[in-house]
């Protein structure tokens, strides 16, 4: 009998040409699909129809009234705390922000003037969204040295704007 | 002389370090991938604000609407003005009803344009309080602390 030599015959080597295709079109899609999502938060706010057109009768403190004024391609113009201009420099906000914790001082909690306080923001129509932002912002809190957030006055309710043109 | 034939066969390269590589990298990816960013849309540029913080816990009864630079409501993957939202939101504070919810705990979710007009979101919120809604979330994006 005829014995075949065993060490010529082929190894039966694995196919990988197949699983490296699907492989590489995997990578593909999930790189094409990859997106870097920037962290989202809100602003909260409670505004029932009665607060945007009357003010809340029992109110203890007079809401502060923000007005923000813009010119017709949306810009900031001016900005006023009830009778203080806060002028329209860089630092217009920062002058809100400030004005804010003068007004509302280290006392927080219940019964604080930061909880009893409330903001009403006069917006002109126009006005990017972006400065509104920016106001409520420097109304409602900043960011603490650790890290967290210290919160100011937390009532804000939008009077009316006043119409383009 | 005798001449020795060359091996047949194809050299080939190890291809295990390679895979090693291609496996981490779709591993990578796949835990990355974000299947949750249903409410985010490309026409929407959201502002930013140092303060906007992802909230705690999910909102019970949420409703997401988006409005474009140019004014017009993101709803239901059309673009609707404003003053037609009357109807949509009466839809949807009956849907809400129906689930057993109330209304007025719900909160919608404005995600508005960073140049969209301010007169059109309150245009739009004044809608939604016409149709009972009262919580509000201004959503912006959060911002690298400066300074």
């Amino acid at each position: 009998m005829k014995v075949r030599n065993q060490r010529d015959a082929e190894k039966p080597g694995l196919v990988m040409t197949p699983m490296i295709d699907i492989v590489f079109q995997l990578l593909i899609f999930f790189i094409m699909t990859f997106k870097i999502v920037v962290q989202e938060g809100d602003f909260n706010i409670k505004m029932p129809a009665a607060a945007m057109s009357e003010g809340l009768p029992d109110d203890t403190l007079p809401p502060l009234r923000l007005r923000m004024t813009a010119d017709q391609a949306g810009n900031l113009t001016g900005m006023r705390l009830n009778d203080k201009n806060l002028g329209n420099s860089e630092n217009r906000f920062h002058k809100l922000h400030n004005e804010i914790l003068n007004i509302v001082g280290d006392e927080r909690g219940p019964g604080s003037v930061a909880e009893e306080a409330e903001v009403e923001l006069h917006c002109d129509y126009d006005l990017n969204y972006s400065y509104v932002i920016q106001a409520i912002t420097a109304v409602s809190g900043y960011i603490s040295e650790d890290d967290r957030v210290i919160k100011l006055i937390e009532k804000i309710k939008f009077k009316p704007s006043r119409e383009q043109g | 002389m005798r001449i020795q034939r060359p091996k047949a066969g194809v050299e080939e390269g190890d291809m295990t370090p390679m895979i090693d590589i291609v496996f981490q990298l779709i591993a990578f990816f796949m835990v990355l991938v974000n299947f949750t960013d249903a409410e985010q849309d490309e026409r929407v540029k959201l502002p930013s604000s140092e303060l906007a913080r992802p909230p705690d816990g999910l909102m019970e009864v949420p409703l997401t609407l988006q409005l474009t630079k140019s004014g017009t409501v993101i709803f239901a993957g059309e673009e609707v003005p404003v003053e037609a939202m009357d109807h949509y939101l009466l839809r949807e504070a009956q849907i809400i009803e129906a689930q057993g919810n109330t209304v007025a705990e719900a909160t919608v979710i404005v995600r508005a344009h960073e140049e969209a007009q301010t007169g059109k979101v309150q245009e739009l919120i004044k809608k939604c309080q016409d149709n009972r809604f009262e919580k509000f979330a201004l959503r912006a994006k959060q911002e690298e602390e400066s300074g």
